[in-house]
């Protein structure tokens, strides 16, 4: 079976006045049909550009330099801005952290959920009504004709995120594209969100890409796992592997900093220093100066190998489990 | 037995909207228009003994931000007492209250927003302990100097801005802030949330550095179920205002007994817990404004019965330091 996205070599970079910014630089992964894939990684790491490029969605200063992106076979990267428009939340959409970014404040939720369907296929209004009603059924808002009227200030957080996930669902994409859809949001509304996306992707079929800074959030819902920093994805498997057996001492220093896995009121496990900046990446790994385990050979970028049924970027896979 | 270090007793925090000309007009003859008031704080009960540390724990608009600033002394409680050391802060006499409002800080959630932007360090750290006399002028140098080592700052970048630092470093830029003053007790609002994982666990080691370092004591407010487990000796549990549960972390982790708190235990994410079928509770915190008849949570609750609807159960004790506001704790 082929994969529903192929990104391969991915390289997108932002070309400003204080240098080049490689934001993604090398990227590779595969998402099959239903499946879901965590991309996690922390602030500046590049898991949301490496979103946005898929969906043609940078703007200048910054551009995709090089690599493939395959969506059910075709390449998009740098497509015309035509053929983006008709795969936009029609074949690939997206939901963001802040589902103000996906609604209109002056639109009725209904005037903008019908939109997203009418501007990709020409179906009776009221079809497109019904439809739209049956998608806020669906991820669990009450009353749904009710709330088809409201605008999005009438409603709270978590609801405004549910309006934005049955816009994302609505013309049953092959591909779904999450960032940090559940971090504004409070713990019992996230589980219901997750729970909500969970459903859909195996009841539709619908792949999905869940970009997170929160490795306990994947770990509940994706079936792989893609680490990200400065800009490459350093480890990647099945949840299984990369969170019970990870390799790479970064992925490895960020279970263990996890407090669940530390003794209560012990001192932490951290990786020391801080998440480097952009603009003057350290020579060869770019994780090296933060690693206990860097040596003469991380200088050089260490490129991917398949390491124990996972892709992996370090010359020195790690195979304890730090806390133990 | 000494009093606690600080104890809240019954305190309520009320929010009113006045009603402007127009309403008030309104109002007068006859219209609907009232005054709108939200209950933040809803007479909490709350000790925290010396070198403990609380943990506070509850959703977005539960009010556990609102306690917190009531416990540090910036909103005034509008009933009820704030104690430090056993005696009443509100009728002390003014160079007490100045020693207890001292001995009492904040760290605040965004290290963004917390720091003067046109201050450089040596003054955002060394401005309060100068004014208060603790530090001469000529040893303030030295005295900004020792506390950015403690908090892991070089001291060589203190003629800088905050915006010259990174989100982690300016965090310890706020904590060094708060120890300047030589406080007993620190209230930490949500002072890790913003921070990126790996930084997150190294300001929770200088939390905890800390603590052993000058026997502090902590409100560790929080909407992380995991840090708290970690770091909490004690556990209080808030809903709408209102605490619903407190223990011991080990028992509130092991024998929760609110149907809320088996909720936040459920549905918190752990690495431990891979796909799985749940049915998380359903609705949302209501509003403030309009709370529910009854117990606050029994919209949600998937145990409620009718006289939870009718009568808001009262905190009860139920074992050794445990105490819990439901009618049916012994059911659930």
């Amino acid at each position: 079976m082929s994969p529903v996205l192929e990104v391969s070599g991915l390289k997108t970079h932002f070309f400003t006045h204080a240098g080049v910014v490689k934001a993604v630089d090398g990227v590779d992964f595969a998402v099959n049909k239903g499946e879901v894939m965590g991309l996690v990684g922390e602030s500046g790491s590049g898991k949301s550009i490496t979103g946005f490029s898929i969906l043609g969605l940078i703007d200048p200063p910054g551009r995709i330099v090089e690599g493939e992106i395959r969506f059910n076979g075709e390449n998009i990267a740098n497509a015309s801005e035509e053929t983006l428009k008709s795969i936009r939340g029609n074949r690939i959409s997206m939901i963001f952290q802040d589902p103000m970014m996906t609604l209109n404040p002056v639109l009725r939720i209904d005037s903008q959920m019908m939109e997203a369907i009418l501007a990709h296929e020409a179906v009776p209004k009221r079809q497109a009504w019904e439809r739209c009603r049956d998608a806020l059924g669906l991820v669990g808002i009450p009353s749904p004709e009710e709330r088809l009227q409201a605008y999005p200030h009438q409603l709270s957080g978590g609801m405004r995120q549910r309006v934005s996930i049955a816009i994302a669902f609505l013309n049953k994409p092959d591909l779904i594209i999450a960032d940090e859809p559940t971090t504004a949001l409070d713990v019992t509304i996230q589980a219901q969100i997750i729970h909500e996306a969970q459903k859909l992707t195996s009841q539709t079929g619908t792949a999905m890409i869940w970009i997170t800074h929160d490795l306990a959030v994947v770990a509940g819902l994706a079936d792989r796992i893609s680490v990200m920093y400065a800009g490459r994805i350093v480890e990647q498997g099945l949840t299984d592997d990369v969170i019970d057996h990870p390799l790479h001492p970064y992925t490895v220093g960020l279970l263990g900093s996890v407090p669940t896995a530390n003794k209560r009121g012990e001192r932490l496990f951290q990786i020391e220093g801080m998440t480097p900046n952009m603009l003057s990446l350290p020579e060869g790994c770019a994780f090296s100066p933060r690693c206990g385990f860097a040596s003469e050979a991380c200088q050089v970028p260490p490129a991917v190998e398949h390491v124990a049924n996972r892709e992996l970027r370090c010359y020195h896979p790690q195979s304890q489990v730090a806390a133990e | 037995m000494t009093a606690p270090l600080v104890e809240i007793r019954d305190v309520s925090k009320r929010f009113a909207k006045r009603l402007d000309v127009a309403g008030k007009i309104a109002q007068k003859l006859g219209a609907g228009a009232r005054e709108e008031v939200v209950h933040a704080v809803d007479e909490v009960n709350l000790e925290v003994n010396e070198g403990e540390v609380l943990g506070l724990v509850g959703e977005s608009g539960c009010g556990k931000s609102t306690l917190g600033r009531v416990v540090a002394g910036i909103h005034a409680p509008t009933s009820g007492q704030l104690l430090f050391q056993g005696n009443d802060v509100a009728s002390m006499s003014g160079t007490d209250r100045r020693a207890a409002t001292l001995a009492i800080q904040m760290i605040f959630q965004d290290p963004f927003a917390s720091l003067n932007p046109r201050m450089r360090v040596e003054d955002i750290i060394g401005e309060a302990p100068r004014v208060h006399g603790i530090v001469s002028r000529s040893e303030a140098s030295d005295y900004v100097d020792d506390i950015m080592r403690k908090v892991g700052l070089d001291p060589s970048l203190k003629r800088r801005y905050a915006h010259q630092f990174s989100g982690g470093q300016r965090q310890r830029i706020g904590i060094a802030r708060a120890l300047a003053v030589k406080p007993k007790f620190l209230v930490c609002d949500e002072a890790i949330a913003a921070l990126d994982v790996s930084i997150q666990a190294q300001v929770i080691n200088l939390f905890m550095d800390l603590r052993e370092e000058f026997g502090l004591t902590y409100l560790f407010i929080s909407h992380d179920l995991s840090v708290v487990e970690h770091i909490a000796d004690r556990v209080a549990i808030m809903y709408l205002g209102r605490i619903v549960e407190s223990a011991s972390t080990e028992e509130i982790f092991s024998a929760p007994r609110h149907p809320y708190t088996k909720a936040l235990l459920a549905e918190a994410p752990r690495l431990d817990q891979r796909k799985r079928d749940f049915a998380p509770i359903e609705g949302e915190i209501p509003s403030p404004l309009n709370p529910p008849d009854g117990c606050f949570f029994n919209p949600r609750c998937p145990h409620a019965q009718d006289l939870c609807r009718a009568d808001q159960p009262k905190l009860e004790t139920i074992g050794p330091g445990h105490t819990v506001a439901c009618h049916y704790w012994q059911d659930t």
